[in-house]
């Protein structure tokens, strides 16, 4: 059973605020879902050591050929919310009390 | 009688097209106008593009010079979920209400060099979040056979475009059966290509190891053309697939054809099912063999997407945090400016899959549902592997029932995540699907499509065409 507590922290931990209102509906909404996701409690499945791990293959390139600079600066920073030239204006991060 | 342009298939309007009875521009044109004059009533564009006249001029140019492509002029819906360089894409939510795109997709750069047209940006529900359209920021989409009932989703706008021939055919996106559910709906071809045959570069992600782009189209046929067009290896998504990764799959004429009727049993309308079975009698006239399967697992399956799923919405949306892009609103803190752009820009369906993805990843649950959910996956695809050994392919109806009104199943989440518990499995175990449309039920005096839908091992797209064709020629009774 969710509580309304757990759904608030959930809220909290995703960055998203929920009124009254809307934390007793998600938290009813959030029971049925679970319930229904907890069908798979039943089921009898490997564990741990048991599950098969797929090959894994490293698919990073190797560095080379760089967009000259520049190129997206423009049309990346035209969707800035704020600007000052082609820096994104935000708050300060790092408070001093 | 013969069809208005907006009506022709890729490959009628190909042929048309170079036998000189049609230009790009009239059959731009026709789609066009036919998108401004319905959209109104249907909504399935959140925006209609002006006309390109160089890239008109283009395609034109390569048709009078013989290219053979059959793409080359051919006006397109494409979801708003994808990128093309310079348009908007909003994902149908106010998060990205005003967000443009700086690049390209693969997909579209695909369709770009095959010469393809883009009339507009469909409709969707938002994040490709939902079974509807109702959760678009931007309202929802009207059924194109039924405009009281919805027209499936998240692609209901792709859908609608071309069920209503606003558009020849149209690219959506399928992460749990988003583009399979849709054109059942509205009676139309849908696939659901091989996970990693078509590149996700580009396309805004929802659940990256679920999403697959694919085509909704008139015909099978059509659905092969888009699809050939867009599939490939792709350097800028590296779980694209080379060729020869799969195994060669031998090309039969008579097919073997498993139905899992265990899962069949109960939460099917009956009218639907009876269609089903008549659909397989007529297949197995052709000289295809229907056969039961046993898929134990496949009843969680839809438990199992629940929980993957929105682990994985939860993680690729939390990048929107209103700093770089998208609505931005602001507040005392940083912190603040996070949470109150977060909670302005989301809908109610998005915002209820990231609490629930959060939940689910987090430290105290992550063994009880996360893992577990994973190793089910893992399990269902196993299923699948063995019974491919004994049939070609897999059959299911695509939807337990047709189109259902709007407000049906606003107010049940699970209600609404039922619709999709026969197109899920192939998400979760990345095998193409592909939902063709086998026949018409009645409900209050309205005549309503319904698909049936195949699945078969990885890379066999081309078992599903062949197999699809079969249907769409008993449809017409030949």
């Amino acid at each position: 059973m969710a509580t309304v507590d757990d759904v608030k922290k959930l809220a909290a931990l995703a960055r998203i605020r929920l009124g009254d209102k809307e934390l007793e509906k998600f938290t009813k909404e959030f029971d049925a879902i679970l319930a229904y996701v907890s069908q798979l409690e039943k089921l009898d499945l490997p564990k741990g050591d048991e599950r098969v791990v797929p090959p894994l293959h490293n698919v990073l390139r190797e560095d080379g050929e760089p967009t000259p600079s520049g190129t997206y600066t423009e049309k990346l920073a035209s969707q800035f919310p704020a600007r000052e030239g082609d820096a994104l204006v935000v708050k300060q991060v790092i408070t001093h009390d | 009688m013969t069809k208005a342009l907006n009506e022709l298939t890729i490959a009628e309007a190909a042929r048309a097209l170079r036998a000189r009875e049609c230009t790009v521009r009239e059959l731009w044109d026709a789609c066009h106008a036919a998108a401004v004059a319905k959209n109104p009533e249907l909504n399935a564009y959140l925006e209609i593009f002006d006309a390109d006249e160089t890239a008109i001029a283009a395609a034109q140019a390569r048709i009078d010079s013989g290219d053979e492509s059959l793409l080359c002029g051919i006006p397109l819906a494409i979801k708003d979920n994808i990128l093309i360089d310079g348009k908007i894409a909003s994902a149908a939510s106010k998060m990205l209400e005003h967000y443009t795109a700086t690049y390209d997709a693969t997909v579209i750069k695909k369709l770009k060099d095959a010469g393809a047209l883009f009339v507009g940006r469909a409709n969707m529900d938002e994040f490709a979040m939902g079974s509807s359209t109702e959760h678009s920021a931007f309202g929802s989409t009207k059924n194109a056979v039924d405009p009281t009932r919805v027209p499936g989703g998240s692609s209901g706008g792709s859908a609608v475009a071309v069920a209503a021939h606003l558009a020849i055919a149209a690219l959506g996106t399928d992460t749990g059966g988003s583009v399979r559910q849709p054109a059942a709906l509205n009676g139309i071809v849908g696939l659901k290509p091989t996970y990693g045959a078509v590149s996700r570069s580009g396309l805004i992600a929802m659940g990256s190891s679920l999403d697959q782009a694919g085509p909704l189209t008139k015909t099978v046929e059509d659905a092969q053309i888009v699809f050939d067009a867009i599939r490939g290896l792709d350097p800028l998504d590296s779980t694209t697939i080379p060729a020869g990764l799969y195994p060669e799959h031998a090309r039969k004429e008579k097919l073997t054809i498993g139905v899992p009727r265990h899962i069949l049993s109960e939460g099917v309308d009956a009218d639907v099912l009876e269609t089903f079975e008549a659909t397989l009698q007529r297949l197995a006239k052709e000289g295809h063999t229907i056969v039961d399967v046993e898929m134990p697992t496949s009843p969680y399956a839809l438990a199992a997407y629940y929980v993957v799923m929105p682990a994985e919405v939860s993680a690729n949306l939390a990048r929107l945090d209103g700093i770089r892009y998208g609505h931005a609103a602001r507040g005392e803190t940083l912190l603040d400016d996070y949470v109150q752009s977060r909670t302005e820009g989301f809908g109610p369906e998005t915002l209820r899959r990231i609490l629930l993805g959060t939940f689910v990843l987090s430290s105290g649950y992550i063994d009880a549902y996360y893992r577990k959910a994973q190793a089910a996956r893992d399990v269902l695809r196993k299923e699948y592997d063995e019974a491919f050994k004994n049939v070609d392919v897999i059959a299911f109806p695509t939807t337990p029932s047709p189109a259902f009104k709007f407000g049906e199943k606003s107010n049940d989440p699970v209600a609404m995540y039922l619709e999709d518990v026969f197109t899920i499995t192939a998400n979760l175990t990345g095998m193409p699907a592909l939902s063709v449309p086998m026949g018409t039920v009645v409900r209050e005096k309205s005549t309503l499509p319904v698909g049936i839908h195949f699945t078969t091992p990885h890379a066999n797209e081309a078992m599903l065409f062949r197999l699809g064709t079969d249907v769409e020629k008993l449809s017409r009774g030949e």
